[in-house]
């Protein structure tokens, strides 16, 4: 009983420094190369279907996030005659936290599911196969260009959703409850600090937009071929890259806003 | 002597615990069609992943055009594919892009050839496969067999010197069969290529192949010409060429006991 636990933990362990070692050579393999005007152009194509296709879902739920953030904040603030400080709220948590984390998790729900699924059918419907049998490289024609445009859509789509989500605030705060337009907008200007809210912001979204793409072509590429095995993978690729997320911006908010106490 | 493009020799490769080669030699004569066939699951379609470089055998040598495969930088390995066309059993057609688009798919990899050039290559070789008139097709509106004359026309649109053919009659109606069956002895001659047609429908390869070898467990248990293997005594090439159900290759997979299977001894 013991023994046949060890052999487990043993054989598990193994198989996990086999598929991070499969990653890693996926990840060199695609990456590590001069890139060609062929690239840059998949990667435009790409850009189109991971980026420009997720922007209503980042769009409409920041508005509702910066909404309920206005909200939230105004009730609780009014307390305290505080009101004036909802702009410098509602921005702070919306660029350095919420703006990468929520367009992150959406992003790994609406085109890391999506990248793992054709990733994952093409292999088994042969058609990575057929592709390296045309002495055309898969890591390089398919896996690439969506690293590439995963990396570059994440920080521009964070960016959007904190903008919209900013409106959002506004609407709600200013229109609707009646906080001053004045104050909402120049608390804000004053409190958030170009370097250290909005880059690290755009840091921490470069960083998980990384990790997404990664996972996601990574599970569809390493699929069983089959039915289940696809369907596997996609929840894979969900499940892992949102907790790779939550995790990740844990470690990097402490390394970046860790010391200002 | 024999002029020969391709030579396997002392192949093994294995999956898992279980064998599927086992020193398999073979040799591919230049311009004929030989036919490798063999019951399901004697890794036919392995065999073909393995010419083309996609698989990695644990002993012998593959070696085409002069050059050992799996000895090859991945640079090398892509230049000598560009000499290889496959087939695969599905067709593999790029599912979104137009059956125009999946021919000129390895010339616009490969070549800087100007757009008119393309677009008369890609007609030439569909009208070769008779499917000029469906260029402007989706790869799903196809039927099975013109998906895979489709298929076959993109693995010779950059005039590869051998073409692997996986199983291109399974699942086919009389007429496809009868036109793939055509066109891979038409293309053969008509092109000067070498073609590997893995198969295990005896009558239609006998009547295409020069040369056919017949696997079993991992090894090359008959070869000859189809005449010749037809003709063969020996109870295995004879049960597989004349498909008797029982024989040297048993009906039953093996099992245990029977009688202790149905009263629960077993596990």
């Amino acid at each position: 009983m013991i023994i046949e636990s060890i052999r487990r933990l043993g054989a598990s362990t193994i198989e996990s420094f086999a598929t991070t070692g499969r990653a890693g050579y996926l990840l060199i393999g695609s990456l590590f190369r001069l890139p060609t005007m062929k690239d840059v152009k998949l990667t435009y194509l790409q850009l189109n279907h991971i980026g420009v296709q997720s922007l209503l879902i980042i769009m409409v739920s920041g508005f509702f996030i910066g909404m309920v953030l206005s909200l939230q904040g105004y009730t609780t603030l009014i307390k305290f005659g505080a009101e004036a400080s909802l702009g410098p709220l509602v921005a702070l948590s919306l660029v350095r936290e919420l703006g990468p984390v929520v367009a992150a998790l959406l992003f790994a729900g609406r085109a890391g599911s999506a990248m793992t699924a054709e990733i994952g059918l093409m292999k088994a419907t042969e058609q990575l196969s057929s592709m390296e049998m045309m002495a055309v490289n898969p890591l390089h024609r398919v896996i690439a260009p969506r690293l590439l445009a995963g990396i570059i859509a994440m920080p521009l789509l964070a960016a959007i959703f904190s903008a919209v989500a900013i409106l959002g605030g506004h609407l709600v705060g200013v229109d609707w409850l009646g906080v001053d337009a004045g104050g909402f907008w120049s608390t804000m200007q004053a409190t958030v600090d170009w370097q250290e809210d909005i880059l690290n912001g755009v840091i921490k979204s470069i960083v998980f937009g990384f990790f997404i793409s990664w996972i996601a072509v990574f599970r569809g590429y390493d699929t069983i071929p089959t039915s289940e095995g696809i369907s596997r993978s996609t929840t894979q690729t969900v499940v892992h890259s949102s907790l790779a997320v939550l995790a990740l911006d844990f470690i990097l908010t402490a390394l970046m806003f860790g010391d200002i106490s | 002597m024999k002029d020969i493009i391709l030579k396997i020799k002392d192949l093994t490769y294995s999956r898992g615990s279980r064998v599927i080669f086992d020193g398999l030699e073979l040799e591919i004569p230049r311009g004929k069609v030989t036919a490798i066939m063999g019951p399901s699951g004697t890794g036919k379609t392995t065999l073909l992943k393995l010419i083309g470089g996609q698989l990695t055998p644990e002993k012998g040598s593959i070696v085409f055009e002069g050059d050992n495969i799996h000895q090859l930088s991945t640079e090398q390995l892509y230049k000598t594919r560009r000499k290889m066309g496959m087939l695969f059993q599905s067709g593999a057609l790029f599912t979104d892009i137009t059956v125009f688009e999946n021919v000129a798919f390895p010339l616009r990899e490969h070549t800087d050839l100007p757009e008119e050039i393309i677009k008369a290559i890609v007609q030439i070789k569909l009208e070769a496969v008779g499917l000029r008139g469906a260029r402007n097709m989706m790869p799903t509106e196809l039927s099975g067999g013109m998906a895979r004359r489709a298929a076959l026309a993109r693995a010779i649109v950059l005039d590869p010197l051998m073409i692997m053919y996986d199983e291109p009659f399974a699942g086919q109606d009389p007429i496809s069969m009868a036109v793939l069956v055509k066109l891979i002895a038409l293309l053969n001659q008509a092109l000067g290529l070498t073609s590997i047609v893995v198969s295990h429908d005896v009558a239609e390869v006998i009547s295409i192949a020069d040369y056919v070898y017949l696997i079993s467990n991992g090894k090359v248990i008959g070869q000859g010409t189809p005449e010749q293997l037809q003709s063969e005594p020996t109870p295995r090439v004879s049960q597989f060429m004349q498909g008797l159900a029982d024989g040297p290759v048993p009906f039953h997979f093996p099992a245990n006991d029977y009688a202790s299977d149905l009263l629960g001894d077993a596990e």
